[in-house]
């Protein structure tokens, strides 16, 4: 049955992915994040629907047990926190090379470095930009609310076992640490070995029962061999940009200004649209749900619409490139952002939409572009 | 018997394993990765577990083992291949899981993920092949490395004070009350094939009866990276690897010995 309950964001996408009927978790505690491993290893998920929790002895080891299990076509997943992902980036890597579908899930705190364990949006360009090494891309999921932290684990899983690759979550220290009501789905049974074998039997390396044996690599020595498994993947991607792009427009039909902001962000992004709209000014805000693929042609169409765009995230100003690439320079677009841990308010939101876009924008060039940042 | 009767199968003393593909080994002549693969075979063939059998792949010379295994294979990142491991058996616990690794991926870069599967007793085989040398990049000083030992990152030979003991990995993990069997064996003649062969089978065995974790090493050679030929090589691992890493059982049914 499905159910309402106050529940913190990690407990609700660590529930979640119990009633999701997934496989297995592989973990390592840090903060922000670590009552998801917290809260599997108290529900015992392995008497409540047979799924294997293991705390493993670092985020690498997390990475790879998650690339093993998925190399057999279970359904597994990961979370950590910024650092933790940085640790992880190198399995993710392998994981996209050898066309794994696997949910990695990141709490994100401020860095660089060990920085803080305070909210952040600071791992925008690790997520979306490839992060590990190699030509490959994540297709990247934006929670807002504790609803979607849970909603999302089976959208995630969906998008990995359509186009055999991982999948983040890129969730926040707030959105994780907030607790919210959330309406949680009813509990799916979990795939049984023969139907994986009879799903996935053309890939899965399951043992070579009655076929012929399976093999899972990132490695192709052969140039040509390599040069195609890139462009396969990159057919994906271009997919995954034509079919799955998700996106939120709010209040954007009659806006004259607009702010772009995804997660915690576009949260506190909604209540500077409101603040605005109360001063009359027409104000919109666009939330990217997917980060990649992100809304590139939405926000090249509202450039001929809206007089300027505000990028507001919790970093020094990385979206804003890709809001920037996307506009190709019809109208002006700024950054605004605290870090750190800061929070924005709405009004610091607001007051920089005034300063930056509605009184002083401008299309700028490299050279007379200062900081963005308090 | 004539030449055509001696290869006659049924006549054969000796031969590739079916469960070798025929792809042509990329192993250096001489070596003895191609010997330890096929006992591998061998032994999961005679034991009819082939169908159930995943078997994960390292990161150095034998990365390409599932180019010669005809089993179910994953390819690992460097040293990862035990937390790989892990994950398949606790989520397929009635497969048999094995790891093949050399010395630079399971005692150097892979140290946490080898100590922290045999410290929690996974239910898994771990094949060893300890040459003290690494082999695919060229030669590099290993963990295991003897002291004096000359390599292209140790071009005045190993220096203890500066560059550390050889690692005796097998004798580590054998203090873990996790794993059950541990064994070191070598494959340069036919007898300690047959030794080895042996102790892969106890392995094996051991995953069936759900006992815990097996590490079986196999002291071998490398003439390319050690720069002699094959014989020499052989020579000289029985005279100074042998004496460092002694052959033999360490750990037998959870017991040291």
């Amino acid at each position: 049955m499905s159910e309402l309950k106050l529940m913190k964001g990690n407990e609700a996408l660590a529930e979640a992915a119990i009633r999701a009927g997934i496989d297995a978790y592989f973990g390592y505690p840090i903060t922000p994040q670590s009552e998801v491993i917290e809260y599997l290893m108290t529900e015992r998920p392995e008497k409540r629907t047979g799924m294997v929790v293991l705390q493993a002895e670092s985020e690498i080891a997390a990475i790879n047990m998650v690339y093993g299990a998925a190399s057999t076509g279970k359904r597994v997943m990961t979370s950590s926190s910024s650092p933790g992902i940085s640790l992880k980036l190198e399995g993710i890597s392998y994981l996209a090379g050898a066309e794994l579908p696997a949910v990695i899930v990141n709490v994100v705190r401020g860095g660089p470095g060990l920085g803080t364990i305070q909210p952040s949006q600071a791992d925008y360009f690790q997520s979306v930009k490839g992060g590990g090494h190699g030509d490959y891309k994540l297709y990247v999921l934006a929670p807002s609310s504790v609803q979607e932290m849970s909603d999302f684990i089976e959208d995630a899983f969906d998008i990995a076992f359509k186009y055999r690759a991982p999948v983040l979550i890129l969730s926040d220290g707030l959105i994780g640490q907030m607790m919210e009501k959330v309406v949680l789905k009813d509990q799916k049974e979990r795939m049984t070995n023969e139907a994986i074998i009879e799903k996935y039997g053309d890939w899965a390396t399951t043992g070579k029962k009655g076929r012929e044996r399976n093999i899972i690599t990132s490695l192709d020595l052969e140039s040509e061999k390599m040069e195609a498994k890139v462009r396969k993947l990159m057919k994906k991607y271009e997919r995954m940009e034509k079919e799955d792009l998700r996106y939120e427009k709010i209040l954007c039909d009659d806006a004259e200004y607009l702010i772009v902001a995804y997660g915690s962000s576009a949260r506190i992004g909604q209540k500077a649209v409101e603040l605005a709209r109360e001063k009359g000014l027409k104000v919109g805000l666009l939330r990217p749900i997917t980060l990649f693929p992100f809304p590139k042609q939405q926000l090249f169409e509202l450039a001929d619409q809206v007089k300027g765009i505000l990028s507001v995230e919790l970093n020094a100003g990385q979206m804003v490139e890709d809001v920037r690439l996307s506009v190709e320079h019809k109208v002006p677009v700024e950054h605004f952002g605290r870090t750190g841990g800061i929070i924005h308010t709405p009004e610091e939101i607001l007051e920089a939409l005034e300063q930056k876009i509605i009184k002083n924008g401008r299309i700028r060039h490299h050279k007379t572009r200062e900081s963005s940042i308090l | 018997m004539d030449v055509l009767d001696i290869i006659k199968p049924e006549n054969q003393v000796f031969c590739k394993s079916k469960l070798m593909t025929d792809t042509a080994l990329s192993y250096c002549p001489g070596c003895g990765h191609g010997t330890a693969h096929n006992l591998t075979m061998e032994v999961i063939d005679e034991m009819g577990i082939s169908e159930d059998v995943i078997g994960v792949a390292p990161v150095g010379c034998s990365v390409l083992a599932y180019d010669f295994m005809n089993i179910d294979m994953t390819q690992a990142a460097h040293g990862r291949a035990p937390a790989v491991a892990t994950a398949i058996a606790r989520t397929w616990p009635e497969k048999y899981v094995f790891t093949y690794q050399g010395d630079g991926d399971l005692a150097a870069i892979g140290t946490a993920e080898t100590i922290h599967a045999c410290n929690r007793g996974e239910n898994i085989v771990i094949i060893f092949v300890n040459n003290g040398i690494y082999g695919m990049t060229g030669g590099q000083m290993a963990p295991t490395t003897l002291e004096g030992m000359r390599t292209s990152t140790s071009p005045y030979g190993r220096e203890i004070e500066t560059m550390g003991s050889p690692l005796k990995m097998t004798e580590l993990i054998a203090n873990l009350p996790g794993v059950h069997y541990v064994t070191r064996q070598a494959v340069h003649t036919h007898k300690h094939a047959r030794k080895a062969k042996k102790a892969i089978k106890k392995a094996f065995e051991n995953v069936r009866l759900k006992k815990g974790l097996s590490f079986v090493e196999i002291v071998s050679n490398c003439n390319s990276g050690w720069k002699m030929n094959p014989i020499e090589s052989n020579d000289w691992m029985v005279e100074n690897m042998f004496p460092y890493f002694p052959l033999g059982d360490i750990k037998v049914d959870g017991k040291l010995k």
